[in-house]
Parts: structure tokens; C-alpha cells; sequence
């Protein structure tokens, strides 16, 4: 059955499910220009970018006209090129346009669009005022001279995130984005996911630049520098140098990192076998208690950020266990930590959230913490390009010793659902490969923002919740405390589809970022030891450094598991 | 004066309105007849119960002119300076208010929270221009040495010393 024929710059379409006339029209070929419109958000209308003409001249948004059969438009006309550069000409006209020294430069859809609509003079005088920018969150910038009132950012942190930190504040000219009261950022209900800088299509909002500080310890000679790497940064990183999406690139990162200058390179992967220790004893510990259930996941700063602020008397419900970059940070300060020279950690995270779960309290050891710097995907890519490397004539190259092994369970950590079927593979009554391969099928897998699967182990039925996206676990609470849900185990993680779309990687539509997860699966495919358990390296650590000390290591009590 | 915040009367407020998130204008309306300002304390039980955040809450009140986050006097001036009044000479009796209260266009309400002066831009009672209103009641035909003498009788009110 078909919903009608439009007729697009004179050539018929047929109408599908498309929600609305700009996503026929991109169906078509057409790329039209927006900074307003994201699919996986509510639709605003406000950038009046995609405006078209229909065949009596009137001017529509094609964001927000449903397609209906008969109607004719044209993207590309005079009138339209002129109007778009008009409202690029008016939006630049109180905006920063000192577009060298802005964090986003080469990456801003307003700098893209002022070139290609060949805009060389502003006729307005700038009246940019100069609000200060806010420094005061570890993971974010906000610059309000660079925002254009898209409303992207207000539009995921309420509707994706539910987290609610900022929304339009006043009115007319004066109207900004804004926390209650313009209190700074860190003080406001954000939780650091850094997800409105990724959809931010200027500089307004950027993610916290560390480069400057990890190039200064890698110059230094009076220091060790070891890295680990995240999961997920495997499989984006590669996008920037022309891998296709989800392809896996930790051998060239690896040998990019050595050429950097870090001295020594570590998979976090390898950490994450710990994390899955630790959860499963804890989760085994407590389906005996029946203390405090469900237990929650607690490998997302921001998820636990998130509980801190928004449901602090459910705090007890989050696993004590550190985040797998926390665990292997201990692990590496112990190791290094009476060398010659001063040991200096960094991580590289597809994270936001990580830059401030370093700074806090908790990971420090007098006044220093574990991780000195966390790196994003995005920094990482910046580093690379600063130091002209070129990435085409990099040879793969394997982590280093003492922490070279690790599990496909550790590696897909980086996957909405990966945690969860890590530690299902270490609870299973049936270890065998066909019983392993059989845990993928029980619903821990997918993109779906909450996936329930139900798992027998030892002869009792467990209620498993997988979530990503801060917006779906606020729901899903709401109904755990209403009673009308009941879960074992419940893993959150922030960012919708998991770490492999985290705000600290290369921004891409949500179509490429899905190739993500399956370059994860797929690497866990190729491993020869998918259970953290049989990972040879855990026997050894417990047995080492970890003997009677891997409460103290690994796991972590944040002031709101104390106070309830 | 200021009345001191009390969460009683914010909760009555929101359960008369059945917690309706989409009733926080008129939740917001009835706050501030009651304390005559939004007071910062009612932003987070606010969005607790309603469900909106504390931003979007803070987008609605600063959003509409007629909300304020400031607290006000107890005797809350609203001088009409629409045409009519304008015409009628509106412009001395505002001047001479803020020079018997001590206020300016920045500064609208005294220390002590005794007097607020603001402008309107039409009370919609031209016939009686200039016009002026002190807690809705209304003050007709007013000229600078009527207000002197209202302003007199306003202090005493408040129990001002006077001389």
C-alpha cells in the first residue's frame, strides 16, 4: 500500500514511513542543510535551515511537514540559497568568529555551512557579548558566545538523558542556554556524559581538552608513562583515518601510542576480566543476602553520577566494584609505583564522564589520582594529527607485558549488554562453547535502550535488565520503586548504545555508530579465551598483587553507599 | 515582608493543581501571590513532584515578565505608563515615587522590602489616567503631590517612624 507520490526537485518519490518531508528528501540524495533537526530527537523547527518551496512559492521547514501525496517542492532554488545565507549571516552576527582557537574548529556545522555557502563578509556588527565560559565541570565547556539556540543540547539532556541540567532561560534577544540560576555546571544536576557536545553543531559546547597536559609528561624525562585503552576506542578511532565504521584498529592505535612516546601500552579489556571477577562474587554474594537488590552495574561514571544526584537513596544498589579503568589503574600504580621515575597514568576513554570519575576523592592516593589524564577517542585522533603521524604507514603492533592477556568478555564491555553477558558467561551453569554462544542469544545484545533477558543459574531464575541511555534507566527506576518491575541484575550504561557511542568518540550519525558494537562481537569471536575466569593473567594478579587486598584494589565505597 | 518559606503551602499548592506538570504556570502563579516572588527554595520539591526539572522550571519563570525571582516589597506599585497615562503625565509621578522611596529602574524595592516600583505598560483603565495600583488596588487621576501623600500613608502602614 502506498501513502502517495511527492514530486522533489521534479523527480517523483514514493512516500514510506518517513516521519517528515526532510527525511524523503535526504532519501533522494539531497543533503539539506540543518542545525536543528537530529533523529533520535523531538523535532524544534528553530534553525529554519531546511526550509523549501512548494509549487505556489510558499516556504515550508521540512522538518516539521509530514509527507502527504501530491505535494511538489523544490530544495534548491534563488530564493531559498538567499535565505539560508541570510539566516547563516544573522546567526553569525552575534557568534564568536574566531574560529582558529575554538575547540571545534574543522569539526562545526556552522563554520561548514558559512564556507560552502561562500559567506566572506558578515554586514553586522558583531554584538557577541561576553558571557564567561564555564569551566567548572572536569568534563565539559560551555561557551554561550558560539551557541546558536538550536536546542539540540537541551532537547538530549531532557529527552534522551532525562538529566534535566539546562534548558532555554529568558526570553527574545537575551534568551540563552542555562542551569537553574547560572549556577556553574558542576553545581547543576549534570552528570558529565558529554552527550549534548556531541550533538552541539557549534564550539558552544565541547568536550574537556587534556592534550596539552599528557604531551608534557610524554616530553618529560623524569617520567614512566603507561596508557590504557578502552574497548570502544577500537573500533571509532579508525573512522578517522578512513577505516570503515566498526572495524577494529587496537594494533595501529597501539603502535600509534608507542610512537607518541607512552611507555607502556595496556588493553583495558584486561581490567575489565577483574570488573568481572569482582561483579559476579558480589552479585553471587548478594542473590544469597538478598540485600539491596537489583544490583546495579557500576562501570559508568555517569550512570553512578546519575544515581548520586538524581536517586541517592538507591545508591546502595550499585556494585561496589571500581570501573574497569579504576581497577587496572590500581593495578598499574602498584606495579610502577617504586620505580625510578614518577609514574604517570593516562587513559584513553570514549568517555566524557571518565575525565571526572579520575578526579575524584575516592581514586586518589594522597592527593594524586590513579588515572592522571583521561584522553577521549577525539583527543587521541587530535594527537595523532598534531604529531603528523601518518597512519597509512603504521605497522600493527600487540600490548605490553605484564598485561598482555585478555578475554573476549573483557573486550565487549564496550557494548550496551557486553557487562552483563561478561558476567553471565562467569555465572553459567553450562560453560561450554555452545553454551557460552547460547548466553548472546538471550536478549543481552542489540541496540534496543532496555533489553530483559531471564538466566538460570544454579537451578534460580534471574530477571536481567540491560540499559543504555540515562533516560531509560530514569524510567525503568521509576517503576522498579513502583513495584511494577523486578529485576537480579540491572546494567546501565549512559550513553545510548553503550561506551561505543560515548561522547568522547568521533561524532557520527546513528546509522555508522551502530557498526560499532558488532566490530566489539567481532573481536570477541576471535579470541581464544571468551571467560574472564580462564584469563591465565587472574590467577597470577590474585595470587600477586591482589592477595588480600582486592577489596582495597578493586572495589570502592562512594559516600552515598555509607550513608543509607 | 517577605514571608518565610513554608513547604506545607507549596505542597497544597502543587496537590491542587494534582501534581499536573503542565499546570506549572498556573503552580507558579500561585506561589507568587502567596510569597509575592518565586522563591529559589521551591525549585527543587517543585520539580520533584511535577516531574519537570529544575531548568525547565527556571526556563518558565524567567521565560514570562510578569515572574519574579527576586523578593518584593509588601506594597507592590505598578505605575501605568501606557499611552494614555504617558500622555497624561505618568513620567513625574514614577520620578517623583522613586525619589520618595530611594529607587531607580535597577533598584525596584526598598531594603527593608516595605515598597516595590515597577511600570506597566497598560492597566487597561485609560479613562481613569494617570493611574497607578498598590496591591491591585487602584489609584485614580494621580499627580506627584498625591503621591507623596499616598506614599505617606503607606509608610505608616508599615509602621514607619514618621515626622
Amino acid at each position: 500500500m502506498t501513502k502517495g507520490i511527492m514530486t522533489i526537485d521534479g523527480v517523483t518519490v514514493e512516500i514510506g514511513d518517513e516521519r517528515n518531508v526532510l527525511e524523503l528528501i535526504r532519501k533522494t540524495g539531497v543533503e539539506l542543510p540543518t542545525f536543528c533537526y537530529h533523529s533520535e530527537l523531538s523535532i524544534h523547527g528553530g534553525c529554519r535551515m531546511c526550509i523549501v518551496e512548494d509549487d505556489r512559492g510558499g516556504l515550508i521547514p521540512s522538518c516539521s511537514e509530514e509527507p502527504r501525496d501530491g505535494l511538489v517542492i523544490k530544495t534548491n532554488t534563488q530564493r531559498l540559497r538567499r535565505y539560508r545565507r541570510n539566516i547563516l549571516e544573522l546567526l553569525l552576527a552575534n557568534h564568536c568568529r574566531d574560529c582558529t582557537v575554538c575547540g571545534n574548529s574543522g569539526d562545526c556545522r556552522l563554520q561548514d555551512l558559512a564556507r560552502s555557502f561562500n559567506l566572506n563578509e558578515i554586514r553586522f556588527v558583531n554584538t557577541a557579548v561576553d558571557p564567561k565560559t564555564d569551566h567548572s565541570s572536569k568534563c565539559i565547556s560551555k561557551d554561550l558566545n558560539k551557541c546558536i539556540l538550536c536546542g539540540d543540547c537541551v532537547r538530549i539532556c531532557n529527552e534522551v538523558q532525562q538529566v534535566g541540567a539546562i534548558d532555554f532561560a529568558y526570553r527574545g534577544s537575551h534568551m540563552r542556554i542555562a542551569t537553574p540560576f547560572d549556577e556553574p555546571i558542576a553545581d547543576s544536576a549534570c552528570v558529565g556524559c558529554g552527550q549534548c557536545a556531541a550533538v552541539c553543531p557549534t564550539g558552544a559546547i565541547i568536550v574537556k581538552n587534556d592534550i596539552n597536559n599528557v604531551w608534557r609528561e610524554l616530553d618529560s624525562r623524569e617520567t614512566l608513562v603507561t596508557v590504557q585503552v578502552a574497548p570502544a576506542v577500537r573500533v571509532a578511532l579508525g573512522q578517522a583515518f578512513g577505516f570503515k565504521d566498526g572495524e577494529n584498529s587496537m594494533g595501529l592505535i597501539v603502535a600509534a601510542l608507542r610512537r607518541l612516546g607512552f611507555d607502556r601500552v595496556f588493553d583495558t579489556s584486561t581490567a575489565a576480566d577483574m570488573t568481572v571477577m569482582e561483579e559476579s562474587r558480589e552479585f553471587a554474594q548478594r542473590l544469597l543476602t538478598l540485600q539491596s537488590m537489583p544490583l546495579f552495574t557500576s562501570c559508568c561514571p555517569a550512570w553512578v553520577n546519575f544515581v548520586e544526584k538524581r536517586f541517592p537513596q538507591l545508591m546502595p544498589h550499585v556494585s561496589t566494584c571500581r570501573s574497569p579503568m579504576q581497577m587496572f589503574a590500581s593495578v598499574i600504580g602498584e606495579e610502577y609505583k617504586n620505580g625510578d621515575k614518577r609514574h604517570i597514568h593516562v587513559a584513553v576513554m570514549p568517555c566524557t564522564a571518565k575525565k571526572f570519575e579520575a578526579s575524584r576523592e575516592e581514586f586518589k592516593i594522597n592527593g594524586q589520582p590513579n588515572v592522571n589524564y583521561v584522553l577521549t577517542t577525539q583527543e587521541l585522533i587530535q594527537m595523532i594529527h598534531q604529531s603528523g603521524l601518518k597512519w597509512d604507514t603504521l605497522e600493527a603492533e600487540g600490548i605490553d607485558t605484564p598485561f598482555s592477556v585478555l578475554t573476549g568478555a573483557g573486550v565487549i564491555f564496550g557494548v550496551t549488554g557486553g557487562v552483563t553477558e561478561a558476567v553471565l558467561r562467569e555465572l553459567a551453569d553450562d560453560r561450554s562453547p555452545a553454551g557460552l554462544k547460547r548466553i548472546s542469544f538471550v536478549g543481552v545484545r542489540g541496540q534496543a535502550g532496555v533489553k530483559e533477558a531471564k538466566v538460570t543459574v544454579d537451578g534460580r531464575e534471574l530477571a536481567i535488565a540491560v540499559v543504555s541511555g540515562l533516560g531509560n534507566a530514569a524510567d525503568l527506576i521509576q517503576d522498579i520503586l513502583a513495584g511494577t518491575r523486578k529485576y537480579d541484575f540491572v546494567e546501565v550504561m549512559a550513553c545510548p548504545g553503550g561506551c561505543v557511542c560515548g561522547a568522547g568518540q568521533p561524532v557520527a550519525p546513528l546509522e555508522r555508530r551502530s557498526a560499532r558494537g558488532p566490530g566489539l562481537y567481532a573481536a570477541d569471536r576471535l579470541s581464544s579465551i571468551k571467560r574472564s575466569e580462564e584469563n591465565p593473567l587472574m590467577s597470577q594478579l590474585y595470587n600477586g598483587v591482589l592477595k588480600n587486598r582486592s577489596h582495597e584494589l578493586l572495589h570502592v565505597h562512594y559516600p552515598g553507599h555509607a550513608a543509607h | 515582608m517577605t514571608q518565610e518559606f513554608n513547604p506545607q503551602v507549596l505542597d497544597d499548592i502543587i496537590s491542587a493543581h494534582q501534581c499536573n506538570p503542565s499546570a506549572v504556570i498556573a503552580i507558579l502563579q500561585d506561589i507568587q501571590e502567596r510569597y509575592h516572588y518565586i522563591p529559589r527554595e521551591i525549585f527543587q520539591p517543585l520539580s520533584r513532584r511535577v516531574g519537570l526539572s529544575e531548568a525547565r522550571i527556571y526556563a518558565v519563570v524567567t521565560f514570562y515578565e510578569n515572574f519574579s525571582l527576586e523578593p518584593k516589597g509588601r506594597f507592590i506599585v505598578k505605575v501605568c505608563d501606557g499611552t494614555a497615562c504617558h500622555v497624561r503625565k505618568s513620567t513625574p509621578i514614577l520620578e517623583r515615587l522613586r525619589k520618595e522611596l530611594a529607587l531607580s529602574p535597577e533598584k525596584v524595592t526598598t531594603d527593608d522590602q516595605g515598597f516595590t516600583v515597577e511600570t506597566v505598560s497598560c492597566l487597561g483603565a485609560c479613562g481613569l489616567a494617570p493611574v497607578l495600583t498598590v496591591n491591585d488596588k487602584v489609584y485614580p487621576a494621580m499627580t506627584p503631590d498625591k503621591v507623596s501623600e499616598l506614599v505617606e500613608s503607606l509608610k505608616k502602614e508599615l509602621g514607619y517612624a514618621t515626622h
